[in-house]
């Protein structure tokens, strides 16, 4: 009993979890039962995937050890790639395949140069921040480029499931979701991606490739980043390349939120989809119980502080539940 | 020197104008226990450096086993039979103690290009065979070694080479920040070491340390070896005379 308790404080993601089902309950209670109500979860649930899918690269990365302000950048230029591929002839695969391979090749510069030059990703990120944002409007010339009218939707956006309650983003996030998971905890890359984030010098004696492992965390997070921009474009119709302007900060919160630690080594996908929804949930929530909406941002800042605050409790209190060794 | 296991023959390294080994020959013998003594900057570190794979030698030669190899990596290292225990203790906290006997050597139950499945089982299994087998009580190989004991861990991290058959285990200042107790435990491990087969290297400031678990004592200062007989023929004072 007292291990399993011992067991379930450890739980990077319990500190959000918590927060999260209060919160449900006190939106339900305060809107009046609308809250819960299945055209507003449809409403969440149809924009929580775009957010999510950044949350999961940039949480995966953080447990690596490392960090990526781009992501909301990258989320922009992806889909504008597309976009221009497209406006020019390109088939919507091979689009989609080179705004991947675009979204690739900036998480490769960003870990290459965080490791080659032993810089912080701090920095290197930041600067990626900016000349993925600068390359979104220079590709665009300024105006957002029509997309094409036959889209495959019904691959991306469609309503789908019991109701309609889904759009097809919903799965595509839930199945990169389960993957993502199962490589953490259990494939040896995800043991590799632990130990490098968890503690360097020891990963590197035991012979783990952990640059190889960080690039590919990098390259991971941007794709996934890319990825999701497609999917929100998709949702609107048109690619606006100020799409994803504070995206990084957001996901960096609900990584923490959802336990990740900003040092590295101790996290979960299943954390960093917690964060997410809490963040949706409170933008959500606060409309529905007649709050001003303009403290939501007061709300998310509060909550990763708190958060964070309550996990270390947890642990310290875990830490203190002495089992014989 | 037909039973050493590692010898090495005119070994140099220089850091960016140090000249840090100065032509260091030795003869590691299989299934002594070694103690590898000296100041800072003896050139110790350098000299382990090269046989873990850490860093590369200028010039020189290293044979295994009577055949001449080339360590680049650590896992080069690894391969041969060498295993290394830092001083910084080679385990990452935040994970098990399962977990860290296998890192980077997971088993899988199926892999493509080296990316595979955890075979869990396999690791639960023989994890508490491995801690069972150096002597070591823990309560379960679940428990994250961020809170075992630094005298557990280098247990642990002894385990872990045990269980990997390493032919020789080096050991690099394994009793810093230790209690009297636990270094105690970790003395007893290098002398166990011996029963197994392995020989061991044992990097020590503490003379005391090393002659109560070494047979045999090298002394390094400036870079070259200034020392090197039976524990039986020397003296802590003799040792502390060279350096």
């Amino acid at each position: 009993m007292k291990r399993l308790f011992k067991t379930y404080l450890e739980k990077p993601e319990l500190a959000g979890l918590i927060l999260l089902v209060l919160l449900i309950v006190l939106f339900q209670v305060r809107s009046h039962g609308v809250f819960l109500n299945a055209d507003n979860l449809r409403g969440i649930l149809g924009i929580l995937p775009e957010a999510g899918l950044v949350a999961i690269g940039v949480t995966i990365l953080m447990i690596s050890g490392e960090f990526d302000l781009s992501v909301g950048s990258v989320f922009a230029l992806m889909p504008m790639t597309m976009a221009v591929l497209m406006v020019h002839g390109a088939p919507f695969p091979l689009a989609l395949l080179a705004g991947l391979l675009v979204c690739a090749a900036i998480g490769f510069i960003n870990g290459y140069v965080t490791i080659r030059f032993a810089i912080p990703s701090f920095i290197t990120t930041l600067g990626m921040l900016f000349m993925a944002r600068s390359l979104t409007v220079v590709v665009s010339g300024g105006f957002p480029p029509l997309l094409p009218i036959d889209l495959p939707n019904w691959l991306f956006t469609s309503f789908v499931g019991p109701g309609n309650m889904f759009r097809m983003s919903f799965l595509w996030f839930a199945a990169v979701a389960l993957l993502t998971s199962l490589m953490l905890s259990r494939t040896n890359f995800g043991n590799w991606i632990k130990a490098t984030g968890g503690f360097l010098p020891a990963a590197a004696s035991m012979g783990i490739p952990t640059a190889r492992v960080k690039i590919v965390c990098f390259m991971l997070c941007s794709v996934l980043s890319g990825f999701a921009g497609m999917l929100q474009v998709l949702r609107l119709g048109s690619p606006l390349p100020s799409i994803g302007e504070g995206l990084e900060l957001q996901a960096v919160a609900a990584a923490v939120i959802g336990g990740a630690s900003l040092t590295g080594g101790i996290g979960t996908v299943m954390g960093g989809i917690i964060g997410t929804t809490l963040i949706r949930v409170i933008d959500n929530g606060l409309v529905l119980s007649h709050v001003d909406a303009n403290w939501f941002k007061f709300a998310i800042g509060f909550l990763t502080i708190f958060a964070v605050v309550a996990n270390a409790w947890m642990r310290k209190r875990a830490k203190a539940i002495k089992m014989e060794a | 020197m037909g039973d050493a296991i590692i010898s090495v023959r005119d070994l140099h390294k220089w850091y960016s104008g140090v000249h840090a080994l100065k032509g260091v020959s030795l003869d590691f013998k299989r299934g002594e226990a070694l103690g590898l003594v000296g100041d800072n900057g003896a050139g110790k570190s350098t000299l382990i450096n090269i046989l873990s794979g850490v860093h590369r030698a200028d010039s020189g030669e290293i044979k295994v086993e009577g055949r001449e190899v080339s360590i680049a990596t650590p896992r080069d290292a690894m391969d041969l039979g060498i295993e290394t225990i830092y001083q910084y203790n080679s385990m990452v906290p935040t994970m098990s103690i399962a977990r860290n006997l296998f890192i980077g050597r997971e088993p899988t139950r199926f892999s493509v290009l080296g990316v595979g499945i955890l075979d869990q089982k396999k690791m639960a299994e023989e994890s508490i065979r491995a801690i069972a087998n150096v002597d070591l009580h823990l309560r379960s190989p679940d428990a994250l070694v961020g809170e075992l004991s630094g005298g557990q861990r280098q247990g642990v991290a002894i385990a872990r080479a045990m269980h990997f058959k390493s032919k020789v285990m080096i050991l690099d200042e394994p009793t810093n920040h230790l209690s009297v107790k636990e270094t105690n435990k970790v003395i007893g491990f290098v002398r166990g070491l011996k029963e197994q087969g392995v020989t061991g290297v044992f990097i020590s400031h503490n003379m005391h340390h090393v002659f109560d678990c070494c047979d045999r004592i090298v002394a390094m200062a400036r870079g070259e070896v200034v020392l090197d007989k039976r524990v039986a023929d020397t003296s802590i004072d003799e040792v502390h005379s060279v350096l």
